[in-house]
């Protein structure tokens, strides 16, 4: 497959969904409470769904697993939908490794009764620092959950990539880009809080216009190495970038927030999360808006 | 930072969880040149040496006597700290230790007097001292616009042991495990950082949940030499949070103020001088205003930052910054009052059991 998918310009995300809230812990705590209810987070879905947004971006919590059986059982009512699958969900990991160390977490996720799970219980995978193919069956695993659904593109989530990208393992990005395609037919897809950093990383590795999802906003939260070089690497560099955290989680205005984006070269998706039809429905018509007028001034010629 | 700058040569010792998300920020900080890694997992430092070309030992010994090196970070388990440490200061290093710094007191001061003689920079790896609302609270606890300060209530939760099972270093007190030691020293530190040092501790409660051999929960009071009064809550065994969740109140005859990662809630009952910004009533600032840029992100700035601030107190000398190893002893001493307070008991023994139907009738 060539890599040539173009993401939509408005996705939806998940936080909302899973309790993480970057202002405030008590909302968070009610957000879960609110969506522990399958019904509550497909009826958000749907209302995103009804507003025009057909790509949900998700991690790979346990729970995606009910929302995936949902849109398999309802592919009628839902015909172009399609997921961005986000892997992985990392406090599972982060979890056991704390209960039962790094290398019985490892066995505990990866297949049972394969090949390598054989090997690695005998030691003999890690021994042979057969990095690349662990790597490979936890992909495997992860995306058993959106078998039968549109995948597009599957990304790997900031904390793993920004793992990878500081220690060094600059090769397993290259792995998870070769894997994804082969097996899924899929584009990998990098979510980080160092874009610029990552970006001649990817290069170096030979993934050419590469996806990448990271936070892009007016006042540089989270956005290392600040906006003068993110504004620079979206100027010069080519890559397809898909931007979060637009709203600096709330600290800017939704309008002025989405303005600042939507001017910006390059950027051609924005993510974002919401619990009610509300909400959605300005941001969406929000990001329309600015995209038309931008769309629209670049329709005339400079003179 | 501009890379022409000089740079800090460094090892690290511990390549476990947090030691593989040290790795990751050091490797990428532009002023430190790390020279070597070193864990006694052979088939870790194998991965490491093969796919990322990190120098790497499986003895530390040998780590130390062939590395010219400035620094040194420890994220080994915290029963091997005070030996490692008193290895690379008396060989003149300076010392990043992830926490809890001992689990004897008696090491700790010999440690400080060391560091103290050897002139190092020394720092232990309490990260919540570097999240923008937690230096927040600080900064306006130590301006007095709170007024005298009666009481503070630090609590820890989040979900670490959820069965009644595991095997690692953490389920073994000898060895620095249980939320004592994992969870509750934050808390304890965030209360020095931020009101000071209790005196004494009483109403110890240790109860293991699910773990065999250390407590899931802590719970104390806190006492200061002028009255004031504190709490600690803290319980890893709580699976209702996704991560850990560390919150910090404390009440003043001014006002009050709670702050946890991501906001810091004020509420002042007058305008004071010292915080000008902060009217009457209620004032909530959010982590987006609070937070400093840093050059590498990974799972929260103040893990960047810590290793930021030890870089930059290695290279101006700076011995007495933040968390250095004085400051992490203060919070080693409260382990140890809270430790001679009482010892773990399981409270699925201390409570009645469920009845049965013969008992319901005649008991």
């Amino acid at each position: 497959m060539k890599p040539s998918h173009t993401p939509d310009r408005v996705l939806f995300g998940d936080n909302q969904f899973f309790g993480v809230n970057h202002m405030s812990e008590e909302k968070a705590r009610a957000q879960q409470m609110r969506f522990q209810d399958l019904q509550a987070i497909l009826d958000v879905l749907d209302a995103a769904y009804q507003e025009g947004i057909r790509t949900f971006m998700c991690t790979t919590h346990d729970r995606v697993s009910e929302i995936c059986e949902h849109f398999r059982n309802n592919t009628a009512k839902y015909p172009d939908y399609q997921f961005y699958p986000c892997m992985p969900y990392a406090h599972k990991y982060a979890n056991a490794v704390t209960e039962h160390g790094m290398i019985d977490a490892l066995r505990l996720f990866l297949p049972e009764g394969g090949l390598l799970s054989g090997a690695l219980k005998s030691g003999l995978a890690l021994a042979q620092k057969d990095v690349d193919a662990i790597l490979r069956q936890l992909i495997d695993a992860e995306m058993k959950m959106f078998h039968g659904l549109n995948t597009p593109v599957i990304f790997i989530q900031n904390v793993i990539t920004d793992l990878l990208l500081g220690l060094g393992f600059h090769g397993l990005f290259r792995t998870f880009h070769d894997h994804v395609r082969e097996a899924y037919g899929a584009e990998a897809g990098f979510i980080t809080m160092n874009t610029p950093r990552l970006l001649d990383v990817l290069e170096a590795q030979g993934i050419a216009n590469p996806i990448i999802c990271s936070n892009i906003n007016k006042i540089g939260f989270r956005m290392c190495g600040g906006v003068a070089a993110y504004e620079k690497v979206l100027a010069e560099r080519p890559f397809r970038p898909i931007a979060m955290s637009v709203l600096a989680s709330g600290a800017i205005g939704p309008r002025e927030a989405i303005d600042y984006v939507c001017d910006l070269p390059q950027v051609q998706s924005i993510v974002f999360g919401a619990s009610s039809r509300a909400n959605i429905r300005q941001t969406k018509q929000l990001i329309d808006q600015a995209w038309a007028a931008r769309t629209a001034s670049e329709a005339v010629p400079a003179g | 930072m501009q890379s022409a700058q000089p740079k800090v040569r460094m090892a690290m010792v511990g390549l476990g969880k947090m030691g593989l998300s040290h790795l990751a920020i050091v490797r990428a900080h532009p002023q430190v040149e790390l020279v070597a890694g070193c864990d006694a997992s052979a088939y870790l430092t194998d991965v490491l040496e093969k796919h990322t070309g990190l120098k790497c030992y499986s003895d530390f010994d040998q780590m130390l006597a062939t590395e010219a090196l400035d620094a040194l970070l420890i994220a080994t388990p915290s029963k091997l700290h005070a030996g490692m440490v008193t290895q690379a200061l008396s060989r003149g290093l300076h010392v990043f230790c992830e926490k809890p710094f001992v689990l004897d007191v008696a090491d700790g001061e010999r440690l400080v007097a060391l560091a103290h003689e050897k002139q190092r920079v020394t720092q232990v790896g309490y990260h919540y001292r570097f999240v923008g609302t937690f230096q927040e609270a600080a900064r306006i606890v130590k301006s007095g616009a709170l007024g005298e300060i009666h009481h503070v209530r630090a609590e820890a939760y989040g979900p670490v042991v959820l069965r009644a099972k595991g095997g690692t270093w953490r389920s073994t007190q000898a060895e620095g495990g249980g939320a004592l030691y994992d969870y509750a020293c934050h808390a304890i530190d965030l209360v020095n950082f931020v009101v000071g040092k209790p005196d004494s501790v009483s109403g110890v409660v240790r109860h293991a949940v699910f773990s065999r051999d250390v407590e899931d929960e802590v719970y104390c009071s806190l006492h200061y030499r002028n009255g004031a009064s504190g709490q600690l809550c803290v319980n890893w065994s709580d699976e209702s949070l996704r991560k850990m969740s560390t919150k910090l109140s404390v009440w003043g005859t001014r006002g009050r103020l709670t702050a946890d990662r991501q906001e810091c809630q004020i509420y002042l009952r007058e305008p004071h001088t010292a915080t000008p910004e902060l009217k009457t009533g209620w004032n909530v600032k959010y982590t987006t205003e609070l937070t400093d840029e840093v050059w590498f992100y990974l799972r929260g700035e103040e893990y960047s930052a810590q290793i930021d601030y030890f870089v930059q107190s290695v290279l101006s000398g700076r011995t007495q910054g933040h968390s250095h190893f004085g400051s992490a002893l203060d919070t080693d001493r409260v382990v140890a009052q809270i430790l001679a307070g009482g010892s773990v008991a399981t409270p699925t023994e201390l409570m009645p059991k469920p009845r049965g139907f013969w008992s319901r009738l005649f008991g």
